[in-house]
């Protein structure tokens, strides 16, 4: 399978106060074409902030982060944007939908950046939509849903734009049980249907359950690398 | 179009925040408009109506002539240059002669300025046609409303006046009131007495003689040394200034509600930033860049002045066609104002004051809109994603 998220000696530091916390230190992972995997760990382990640097949003302190050949370290804030816009979608623990927008509207919204013509784009978000169950929600706001039916929304509007990889930070973490099995089952459907590759960052035993590769992290480190059958 | 679209929804979806600052500023933007309207409107009224009543095509003036000399006045006066003569025998040139004179209505003494005009001009709008003698010892005036009231007098009043001569000998005649006009030009009004100019020269031994020339502006304009042109434009330009700085004047107002509606926005703006953080992080997530995302909430600001100007032209339109059509009444007595102003005033919305205040109200919107959306690019995205950047 070919790789598409490598980490090599990767260090992250935070100034806090006049000292540093080291977030991540000296992380080596690589990351193949169509995974489910995890990053987990208790708060505080680095998972978000490895998740936050494979997606382009922040930058490694040293080391190297390439996804999708491309360093992290070494892009411009317009490439870094171009590398989110195009090829990579997030999930939140909040869900973090444009409240004034409406579920299509939301779904849409990357397809907008992308410059994608109207019945494309339309096509294309009718398309997910179905895939998560809420073509009858179209014209609904986020304040009109569930927590459940905001979080579909997000994998919906993470996925419209058919990226090679997904990260998603906590999706269940303000779910109820029934909620997270039926989100992590609508993406484990997208990742196999799609061959998306499925970056978590997780400390639910809800989804440890469906990961097939579950990476431990403690104080920064990577202290487990396993597959799971 | 994508972030027009984003910002005007993000606007819209704040509520009744955004309506009551695109209010203020709608209301700010009507105000300025209808203000300069209206002193647009009197400027052109005044340069109007001072040409109708006092300046025609523009004035020769005699080279001694110095209005505002009282000791001269009565010396500044010498014959009609003869290179005139057609034009005068045309009534395309009028010569008025101005002397100084004592009234003595109801037992009080006023000096007044005596102006001898022809009786059959027709350059000025004064009613000169009252000036004709019924008889010889008949000595015809018109005066102004404003001198009607300083003096007290009325239609067929006769009064005293008394004069010098051009040997500084003094004279006295009965004068009678034969007109009383209405003039929005206090300078044609006050203090003044008009009568005939043949009764003028010869009560001031002045045969031919004449102190300003009004000139017909279908007549071209001659250089003579002593006889110096004064065009409308230069006299004009007292009352364009005045009103430039009455003009000046309400700016002041403009200013204080501009700052309200402005600080507002500037409110509005900074709050939005501070409670959105979590979608300016997901617009970053999503592949915006965080100058974009600045871009996007200056444009959101921006929209307010947007809005304002279509709320603004929902009822300010109606107001400013209403009064163009039928003027501005102040319901007060302007003629003691001291400068040119009708009983009603029309406002002139011109497109340069429309265009020119929507474009400095955006313009300056965006600036204020730009100030607290400098803050996102500042921001990192991780921590506004969280909700946790500011």
């Amino acid at each position: 399978m070919k790789t598409i998220v490598e980490v090599k000696s990767l260090v992250k530091n935070f100034p806090i106060g006049t000292g540093i916390f080291t977030a991540l230190n000296g992380v080596n992972i690589e990351f193949s074409e169509g995974e489910f995997a995890g990053l987990v760990g208790p708060s505080g382990s680095g998972k978000t902030t490895l998740l936050n640097i494979i997606g382009s949003l922040d930058i490694p302190s040293e080391g190297e982060v390439i996804v999708l050949n491309k360093s992290v370290g070494k892009l411009s804030p317009r490439q870094a944007a171009q590398l989110r816009k195009e090829e990579l979608g997030f999930i939140f623990q909040n869900y973090n939908l444009l409240p004034v927008y409406t579920v299509f509207e939301n779904v849409e919204f990357p397809l907008l950046l992308l410059k994608m013509n109207t019945e494309e784009r339309k096509k294309r978000v009718m398309e997910t939509l179905e895939w998560v169950g809420l073509t009858e929600k179209v014209n609904s706001r986020p304040s009109q849903l569930s927590g459940g039916e905001c979080q579909r929304v997000a994998i919906a509007r993470a996925m419209v734009k058919r990226p090679l990889l997904v990260l998603a930070d906590e999706p269940t973490a303000n779910l109820d049980s029934a909620n997270s099995h039926n989100i992590l089952q609508t993406m484990e459907k997208l990742n196999t249907e799609l061959k998306t590759t499925f970056i978590f960052a997780t400390h639910d035993e809800k989804v440890i359950g469906y990961l097939r590769r579950i990476i431990r992290l403690k104080d920064g480190k990577i202290v487990e690398d396993k597959a799971v059958d | 179009m994508l972030l027009i679209k984003t910002a005007l929804r993000s606007l819209i979806g704040n509520g009744l925040k955004t309506w009551l600052n695109v209010f203020v500023l709608s209301f700010s933007f009507v105000l300025i408009i209808f203000m300069q309207g209206l002193l647009e409107g009197w400027n052109r009224q005044a340069v109007k109506d001072a040409v109708k009543w006092e300046i025609a095509g523009g004035q020769y003036w005699n080279q001694k002539y110095d209005p505002y000399d009282p000791f001269s006045i009565d010396s500044s006066a010498s014959a009609l240059p003869v290179t005139f003569k057609s034009e005068y025998a045309a009534h395309q040139l009028e010569p008025i002669l101005i002397s100084q004179g004592t009234i003595y209505p109801g037992g009080h003494m006023f000096s007044t300025l005596l102006k001898g005009i022809r009786a059959d001009q027709h350059l000025l709008a004064l009613p000169t046609n009252l000036l004709k003698s019924k008889n010889s010892s008949d000595i015809p005036v018109i005066i102004g409303m404003n001198m009607a009231k300083q003096t007290n007098l009325k239609v067929n009043d006769i009064v005293t006046l008394r004069w010098r001569d051009v040997n500084g000998t003094f004279e006295a005649v009965d004068i009678r009131i034969a007109g009383i006009f209405k003039t929005p030009v206090p300078t044609v009004d006050v203090g003044q007495i008009w009568l005939s100019l043949k009764q003028l020269q010869k009560m001031t031994l002045q045969p031919n003689a004449a102190t300003i020339l009004i000139k017909s502006d279908q007549v071209a304009t001659q250089t003579l040394t002593a006889w110096p042109f004064k065009d409308q434009i230069e006299m004009t330009k007292q009352t364009v200034a005045l009103v430039k700085a009455k003009s000046t004047g309400f700016s002041i107002f403009y200013f204080i509600f501009l700052m309200l509606a402005l600080i507002a926005i500037f409110d509005t703006q900074t709050l939005s930033i501070f409670r959105r953080q979590r979608e300016i992080g997901t617009f970053v997530a999503l592949g915006m860049t965080q100058s974009q995302v600045v871009g996007l909430f200056t444009l959101e600001g921006t929209l307010n002045a947007l809005l304002a100007i279509v709320a603004g032209t929902l009822y300010g339109l109606p107001l400013f066609i209403y009064y163009a059509l039928k003027g501005l009444s102040f319901g007060m007595d302007t003629s003691s104002f001291g400068i040119p102003m009708d009983d009603r005033m029309y406002p002139v919305f011109t497109p340069n004051l429309i265009f020119g205040t929507i474009i400095f109200i955006i313009v300056i919107t965006a600036a204020v809109s730009y100030l607290p959306a400098r803050k996102i690019a500042r921001m990192k995205p991780t921590d506004a994603i969280r909700g946790k950047a500011l």
